[in-house]
């Protein structure tokens, strides 16, 4: 209350009174909104019509499904590092949002997705298009919200966008019953949040960032291992600085790709199941492991008891519950990726160390000779076109500079192995959900947001047909997104698993029956392009990317590869299948 | 092993079936729950008993710990707390010889009669877990016909310096 008073006395005129709706708008535009992704519907309404006289100030993006609102948040926010925003309405446009809301929260993406409901009196009588909305979300949101009062609707916008984009990022979802959108109410935008139980924690503490110096100085086959956690956080730069002064080899996860740059002396590339060799044997011999905004998920460790015998563990991590989750960490430091490793830089230098150059000159000449005994194969064929020869070209052409956005599968691993990151924010993918049909919505909000950038959705032929009706959005939009349909027919990372450990029983995952992609594209009014053949693809390549709008690239790709190394589920790292 | 766990969390519609959700997601059971108001308003006090080993609780604790309003969430049993349940016990009885016998299970365990027919005795009974169970399972063969406990309670005992003052070491 105090608050309020303050408030209006500073205003020294009344609050505006308006509806709920109206509100709703205002708030948005005061957290910095300038897009929504979402869909129209019955209980909606109010907030539509608000958005159509704001057209100049909060562009709405018309998606074609509500799981598409939600990817093109997701490439939105992982491109910029700003709060996506969805709005849908009740029912079936909220529970077709779960699928995205899931993603975002495996993968702490900031979204603030609002939802109708319909009016407060008609909650709990199975009114139409009625579902208990913050039921559903509970355990995939961050935070979730009903709102009964248009009063509240400015505190409670202020503290969705807190949530979403403070601590450990993630998806916050917000209800709003139609009567409260119509409800009058005064405006008052609260300057601060009120949250006692919630607060992050930025700095790690102060002993343990010492402990955890003092450790990587000793430490003679030290491992700096990466994950999404500093992309979030922006620590590209003092990532790069602490792996130099102390030499220390650094891998990241598939969400952390890009949080290094990929060409540098010191990058070993991705560990994990579908990892560098050397990576995971250097992983699997260090003395030291410094984990930095990962959490040691089963896809990176292998199996838990054989996971780096020898090594003790520092993990660093915004989220308290991540650390020891997995593996128990010997030092855990809670706090923010840049400021421990801004804490950890600092405390190099004041001690005035003095770092012995060749401390680490036996453990780098084991890891080249790793490098040396198990390359990274790519196979070669004059006849048909090889996944990995597909990435190489692409790379080629965007010299590592794009931001590229991928589903889940096959795909997805030969590009993380195959093309070089140079910098974050680059590599937008689908990693702790998983989600088919990812990639090319996700490539929609990036190229929105970046408009001046380069933007390819790089997908399977699969993912790409859960979410192609997204072209009309893009095509609508005037967006000049490409898409690289990696097209082998098949559910290729399935057929993979049936290969290997299903006795070759191939149940349905041939994909015969695909679209004419070309075709397909044109019905859109965007543009198809094909190749079939090694000989087309480099100038399909470039034509489809120097081609303005959208451009959809049908890549015809060897059918019955794959992606190696691989460690089977269950294995430990070391129990690598190289082909 | 049994832990019980403390919780402070904002007074919202939402946050029990959050929290109780965080035990679901894991397949973990709640053996009792206690939900009530405290001093403060608007701050609800949870007194959670769950079984598990050392690293699964001390997860749970941090998950509670990170929702947005959870003030605070401990593993009582880490720490020198009393722990205390109700119970209400209806035993039947059918003749004088077995009414003495619950009179006096009820004297031994301190418990208090509360009602009473020709039929039988409504017990309540107040004590840590083992104790009220101690009870039940005396009381068993003379025809227990229904229980209602209502999940413990937990409070972390004074602070060792001002116990041993009361207790004059």
């Amino acid at each position: 209350m105090a608050a309020i008073m303050k408030e209006l006395i500073k205003h020294e005129v009344a609050p505006q009174i308006m509806r709920g709706a109206r509100i709703v708008c205002e708030a948005l535009m005061r957290e910095g909104v300038d897009t929504i992704f979402g869909y129209p519907g019955g209980v909606v309404l109010p907030i539509y019509d608000e958005l159509l006289s704001l057209e100049d100030k909060l562009k709405h993006i018309l998606v074609r499904h509500e799981q598409g609102a939600m990817h093109m948040a997701e490439g939105y926010a992982k491109a910029t590092g700003k709060v996506g925003v969805v709005l849908v309405t009740s029912g079936p446009g909220a529970t077709n949002t779960v699928t995205g809301i899931a993603n975002a929260y495996m993968d702490s993406t900031p979204i603030v997705i609002i939802t109708g409901q319909v009016p407060c009196a008609l909650i709990g009588n199975d009114a139409f298009q009625e579902v208990d909305t913050v039921g559903i979300t509970r355990p995939c949101t961050k935070y979730n919200y009903l709102v009964r009062e248009a009063r509240e609707l400015p505190a409670i916008i202020k503290e969705a966008f807190h949530l979403a984009q403070t601590g450990r990022p993630g998806p916050v979802l917000i209800d709003i019953p139609k009567d409260v959108c119509m409800q009058n109410a005064p405006f008052i935008y609260p300057e601060a949040v009120a949250a006692p139980g919630y607060e992050p924690q930025t700095f790690g503490e102060v002993e343990k960032v010492k402990q955890a110096v003092a450790k990587m100085l000793a430490a003679r086959r030290p491992v700096l291992y990466i994950g999404g956690g500093v992309i979030h956080a922006n620590a590209f730069d003092e990532v790069v600085e602490l792996a130099e002064s102390l030499a220390l080899p650094v891998t990241p996860t598939l969400m952390g790709l890009g949080g290094f740059p990929s060409g540098h002396p010191l990058a070993l590339g991705m560990l994990g199941m579908h990892g560098m060799y050397w990576a995971n044997m250097a992983i699997s011999e260090a003395d030291l492991i410094v984990a930095i905004g990962a959490r040691f998920d089963d896809r990176v460790t292998g199996a838990l008891n054989k996971f780096a015998p020898r090594a003790e563990i520092i993990h660093v991590d915004i989220d308290p519950t991540s650390i020891s989750k997995n593996v128990r960490a010997h030092i855990g430091i809670t706090g923010d990726a840049r400021s421990v490793l801004r804490q950890m830089l600092a405390e190099l230098k004041a001690g005035e160390i003095a770092i012995d150059k060749n401390r680490l000159v036996d453990w780098w000449a084991q890891i080249e000779g790793w490098k040396a005994y198990a390359p990274l194969k790519v196979e070669k064929s004059e006849d048909v076109i090889m996944p990995q020869h597909l990435i190489h070209e692409l790379h080629r052409l965007t010299k590592g500079d794009a931001i590229i956005t991928t589903d889940v599968g096959q795909h997805q691993m030969w590009l993380a192995q195959h093309y070089p990151f140079n910098g974050p924010r680059q590599n937008i993918t689908s990693g702790g959900l998983g989600t088919m049909g990812f990639g090319f919505p996700a490539a929609l909000g990036a190229q929105l947001a970046h408009p001046e950038k380069q933007v390819i959705a790089f997908v399977g032929d699969g993912g790409f047909q859960m979410t192609s009706q997204e072209l009309a959005t893009a095509v609508l939009a005037g967006a000049n997104v490409k898409i690289i349909i990696m097209n082998n027919n098949f559910l290729g990372m399935v057929r993979q698993l049936q290969d290997m450990f299903y006795d070759k029983k191939y149940a349905s995952v041939n994909l015969s029956g695909n679209p004419d992609f070309v075709k397909l594209a044109e019905a859109y009014g965007a543009t198809g392009l094909r190749a079939t053949h090694p000989d087309e693809l480099r100038d399909v390549l470039a034509r489809g990317l120097a081609t303005p709008g959208v451009v959809v690239m049908d890549i015809v790709v060897a059918e019955n590869l794959n992606v190696y190394p691989m460690v089977p589920a269950g294995a430990g790292l070391k129990e690598m299948i190289l082909n | 092993m049994k832990h019980t766990i403390s919780v402070l969390v904002e007074d919202r519609f939402g946050e029990l079936p959050r929290i109780i959700g965080l035990f679901s997601a894991r397949g973990q059971v709640i053996e009792s729950l206690t939900v009530s108001p405290t001093l403060e308003a608007k701050i609800s006090s949870l007194t959670i008993v769950t079984s598990g080993d050392e690293p699964t609780i001390e997860k749970m604790v941090k998950v509670l710990n990170k929702q947005v309003r959870v003030l605070s969430a401990f593993d009582v049993t880490k720490l020198d707390h009393i722990e205390r349940e109700m119970a209400f016990i209806k035993v039947k009885v059918n003749s004088e010889t077995e009414r003495q016998k619950v009179l006096n299970l009820a004297s031994v365990f301190n418990a208090k009669v509360v009602d009473a027919s020709e039929e039988g005795f409504i017990i309540e009974a107040t004590g840590d877990c083992n104790t009220v169970r101690g009870l039940i399972t005396a009381l068993k063969p003379l025809g227990v016909q229904e229980v209602v406990r209502t999940g413990a309670v937990a409070i972390q005992r004074l602070p060792e310096a001002a116990e041993k003052m009361v207790s004059g070491f």
